[in-house]
Parts: C-alpha cells; sequence; structure tokens
C-alpha cells in the first residue's frame, strides 16, 4: 500500500453514468490485476474504493458508475485537479492457476478490473475470452478495447438489446473449453457463475469498507478457511474458500 | 523527537509514554497494517483490537456507513479471542512494536472480565489494560456495564482483584451522566477511565427503506463527535482525581491539546486512522510545532488546564 497525489489527465463519460478517469502519479503499489484504489474527497469522511481498470507506466485508469455523492462529485471533477489516494489495496487475482484458455467475465461496472487481467493473461499467450454482461445496449463499454488487446469478446444483456439475450451464465456454453474463470460483478452473478461453473474459479466481493486496508475489519467475511477481510485478504477469493 | 526542550512526555499511572498519542482499539488492529507503512514506536503506545475470552467473528456486515463528518461503525468485538492474542497476536507484534501496548479487554460478565484480564495481566508487553464496558454493538454485555455507575464500579473491583497492571475504565457516552459512571469506577479502585466510546446512531437505506447497517444501529465516530467527547472528559475531569484518556474524533495536534486542556492526560486517535492511514504520525510530528504556537513548554503542565 502506498499513499500518494495523483492528478487527473482526463475524466470522459462512457455511458450516461459510467465514467473513465486517468490519473497520473506514483503507481508502483500495484502489483496485481484485480486490487483497487482509495479515493479521499473533499466534504466525505470515508474514501471511495474503486477498482484498477489498468495501470500503464505513471498512468492509472479507473471506470467508475455514479451511485452517490461520492462518485457524483467525482464525475465532475476537471483534469488538473490532484487526488489523494490509497493504492496496491487488496490481493488480486492470482494468475498461476489460469490455464490455457481463461474466461474472464464482467458485470456492469465489475467489467472494468478485467481489462489489465486480459492484458496480464494476453502478455503470457493465453487465449483470452471475456464475456461483458449489461441490462441493454446504452451500457455497452469496452468491447472494442478488450477486443483490440486480442481478446476473444462476447457480450450479453438482460433485454437483448445486445449480443446474447440474457445473463452473463447464457454465454458460458459459447466460450468453448475454459481452463480458469476470473470474474467480477453483482454477488447474484457471481454466485451463479459459481453454480453454472466447476473449473478453477476466482471471484471478486464487494462489501461496504472503513479502511480498505485492513485495520477496522468493517468488511469481514466468513469462509472456508476462516474470517478474511474482503478489502486487505479479498477481494479476489478462489472457489474452494467461498461459502454462499 | 528533540525540539528546543520541548517536552512531549506524559504519564499514565507510572507507564510513561514519549507523547500523549495512542491509536484507538478497533482503529489500528494489532498494529501490522501501519508497521507497514512507518515505524510505529513513535507512538506514545497504542490500544490493541478489543479482545473477548472466546473468538468472535462479530455482527453481520454491512458494518459501516458513512455520515457527516464521521462515520458508523457495528462490527461488534470481532476478535480471535485472548488466547490465540497471546499466543499469536502478541508475539507477532514484538517484531514491530517495543513500547509497552494497552491491552483492551471487553466481557459479557463480570467472569469474562475477570478472566481475560487475569490473563492479559501477566504479558509483559501490557503495560496498562483498558477494560471496555461501552461497547454499544455487543447485546447482553458491553455497554450495559457502562450504565450504571453500580454495575461499572462491580467490573472494576472484579478486575482490580485478579490484576497488577494500571486499569483504566473506557466510558460510553451514551448515559445521562458519564460523570457519576467514572466516579463509581474511581471508587472501586479503577487507576483511570479512558473516554469516550462511540455514540449509538443509525443510518437508513432509502431506496430499500431499511437500517443501512446489519445490526441496525452502530456506533459514531470520526470529527462529529469531538465537541460530546471534549464535554465528557471536561465533565469527567471535574468529577475525578484519576486521570483520564481522552478519545473522540480527534484528527490534527489542536484537537490533542485542547482534550488535554479540557483534561485528558493521553489522548487516542481512532477514526482518522481509518481515513489517513498515517494520521497519528502527521499528529506526532506537528505536536511541536502547535505547542510553540501557544506557548506550551510541557504537556504535562496543560492537562486540565483550561478549568
Amino acid at each position: 500500500m502506498k499513499q500518494g497525489y495523483f492528478e487527473i489527465i482526463e475524466n470522459v463519460a462512457l455511458t450516461r453514468d459510467v465514467f473513465r478517469m486517468k490519473l497520473q502519479g506514483d503507481t508502483s503499489a500495484i502489483t496485481a490485476a484485480g486490487q483497487f484504489v482509495n479515493i479521499k474527497l473533499d466534504g466525505f469522511f470515508l474514501r471511495r474504493p474503486i477498482s484498477v481498470c489498468d495501470v500503464e507506466g505513471e498512468v492509472l485508469t479507473i471506470i467508475y458508475k455514479v451511485v452517490g455523492d461520492g462518485t457524483h462529485l467525482l464525475a465532475h471533477m476537471s483534469t488538473g485537479t490532484k487526488l489523494d489516494i490509497l493504492t496496491g489495496l487488496g490481493n488480486g487475482y492470482a494468475l498461476e492457476k489460469s490455464g490455457s484458455s481463461p474466461l474472464l467475465i464482467g458485470g456492469g461496472v465489475g467489467v472494468p478490473p478485467m481489462y489489465n487481467l486480459a492484458k496480464r493473461l494476453i502478455a503470457q499467450d493465453k487465449k483470452v475470452t471475456v464475456i461483458m454482461g449489461f441490462n441493454a445496449s446504452n451500457e455497452l463499454f469496452y468491447k472494442d478495447e478488450f477486443e483490440a488487446l486480442g481478446a476473444r469478446v462476447l457480450v450479453t444483456t438482460v433485454d437483448g438489446s445486445a449480443g446474447i439475450k440474457g445473463f452473463v451464465t447464457d454465454a458460458i456454453a459459447e466460450a468453448g473449453d475454459v481452463s480458469c474463470i476470473y470474474t467480477c460483478g453483482p454477488e447474484p452473478m457471481l454466485k451463479a457463475i459459481y453454480n453454472a461453473t466447476d473449473c478453477p474459479a476466482y471471484f471478486s466481493f464487494e462489501e461496504r469498507m472503513g479502511c480498505g486496508f485492513g485495520a477496522c475489519v468493517g468488511c469481514t467475511c466468513k469462509t472456508k478457511y476462516g474470517n478474511k477481510r474482503i478489502c486487505k485478504d479479498g477481494p479476489v477469493l478462489c472457489r474452494e474458500e467461498i461459502i454462499w | 523527537m528533540v525540539n528546543d526542550n520541548l517536552n512531549l512526555k506524559v504519564n499514565l499511572s507510572g507507564l510513561e509514554l514519549d507523547n500523549p498519542i495512542i491509536p484507538a482499539s478497533g482503529t489500528f488492529g494489532f498494529g501490522y497494517e501501519f508497521a507497514e507503512l512507518y515505524d510505529i514506536n513513535i507512538l506514545g503506545s497504542f490500544s490493541f483490537k478489543g479482545t473477548t475470552v472466546s473468538p468472535r467473528y462479530g455482527n453481520d456486515t454491512p458494518r459501516i456507513a458513512e455520515t457527516a463528518s464521521g462515520m458508523l461503525n457495528s462490527v461488534g468485538l470481532q476478535n480471535p479471542g485472548i488466547e490465540k492474542v497471546i499466543s499469536e497476536e502478541l508475539p507477532k507484534l514484538k517484531k514491530c512494536f517495543n513500547k509497552p501496548v494497552i491491552a483492551n479487554i471487553s466481557g459479557f460478565s463480570i467472569d469474562d472480565y475477570v478472566t481475560a484480564c487475569r490473563l492479559i495481566d501477566r504479558q509483559e508487553q501490557v503495560g496498562l489494560i483498558e477494560v471496555n464496558i461501552s461497547c454499544p454493538n455487543v447485546h447482553n454485555g458491553g455497554m450495559s456495564f457502562g450504565a450504571s455507575a453500580q454495575a461499572a464500579a462491580e467490573v472494576t473491583k472484579a478486575v482490580k482483584a485478579v490484576t497488577t497492571k494500571p486499569i483504566y475504565m473506557k466510558l460510553t457516552p451514551n448515559v445521562t451522566d458519564i460523570a457519576e459512571i467514572a466516579k463509581g469506577c474511581e471508587s472501586a479502585g479503577a487507576d483511570g477511565v479512558s473516554l469516550i466510546n462511540t455514540l449509538l446512531g443509525m443510518r437508513l437505506d432509502l431506496r430499500k427503506r431499511k437500517p443501512l447497517l446489519a445490526n441496525t444501529t452502530g456506533g459514531l465516530s470520526g470529527p462529529a463527535v469531538f465537541p460530546v467527547a471534549v464535554r465528557c472528559v471536561w465533565q469527567v475531569y471535574n468529577a475525578v482525581k484519576i486521570p483520564i484518556i481522552g478519545m473522540g474524533g480527534v484528527s490534527s495536534a489542536e484537537d490533542v491539546i485542547e482534550m488535554m486542556m479540557a483534561g485528558a492526560t493521553a489522548v487516542q486517535v481512532g477514526a482518522a486512522n481509518l481515513v489517513d492511514p498515517f494520521a497519528c504520525k502527521k499528529i506526532i510530528e506537528d505536536l511541536p510545532r502547535v505547542m510553540k504556537k501557544y506557548r506550551i513548554d510541557d504537556l504535562s503542565d496543560i492537562i486540565g488546564g483550561a478549568h
């Protein structure tokens, strides 16, 4: 973990309420895909935990959805603004068991962390398939960006306005042989994936956090291997340890 | 820290601290996360995560909710239990903290407090025992002992009978008259009092039309409670002669001075650690500047100085 100041170099809307922010600063504490950062915002007591979409040299990319007052403020910030950010939080995805054809599944704003993960896996010459699930086509983002990395992309929408009609689990059969699953999204989606598959799998969880670095134990969950803090021992848990 | 002959040392019932800054229990774990960031030996001491006789998972999540200038928590005393704290956490802590630590102990019955305090009292690393009779997040215990002067005195007396180290009773502000409770502790032999624990509060989720916290209520902390804490320390200072550890929303060196002038001998920093992991370090480094600004040579001189 590191604390540092990052300068906003881009803050653009990808959809009606999903934004991409690029920040410049010391990214050296970010060591794995699936980690998150915790952002201090003026006027709010607690920091805002946001997953890392990508990191490239000194540039950190986050993609966030406006859901409350904090993210609303974030969406209105201009380039040049400096933000106090804790980086390198959480365990991130382990790549060791990815096998030759990993499947990455993101639901909504669970899609962003899959980007840096796809990049890392493709750099290891893995055959990466990405399933991205949304409610409707107007929520879709980053399909082209994933394809530009060299990933095969399957889109699902609940209303059928883009890609396969249905949930991400409806596209798993189409992905073909899967050696390992990496996923991030709403908990019901994670559970459906867990139940629909039996290969090695990693699930990224969300919980309301106090500190984001393990001190307050506000975000503890029970696992088969004892209590774990989502912020510090997670947010990624592997299939073997999860208790639904 | 040598700084133009400024004296930051304070004394808690014989336990000398290099400075009055103590991270508050439950906001600093057992210190490891912070030891990765800076040398935590700069602290006066620290109060470790509230420990009970048996291991506890605590309450269901969500356990955290934000408020204006603060937060609610309903962790509910998650801890590995006294035996594991002694066999695993204390030896691990020894590697990153070489000063006497404050042991924060909770319980659900007088027997619980006695058992845990007796065991922790024998630990060489422990310099002082802070007995939490004020947790708002557990049922049948915790705060109920801190809600009457008589019950607080009973716990104090029972714990004093089995310990040799200074006993500081941690008090709740969720009472009609905190000074009365403090007097009860003092008369039963407490070496000091520690205050305030969090204020009982709650928030609602408007979409779900339900409480935000799974436990319904939680404890409010952060800058929002600082004035309440100063008032409580002030009232307790007027009522007892034993030392006070003041806490509640402290987030700057100025807050520390204010707490001490109200009557605190040492000051704990809680919620601020969660937002800024360097909060205690920054306060300690800033204290000499603020002391000079208010022409304070020796911090011990200002304890209760506003009365």
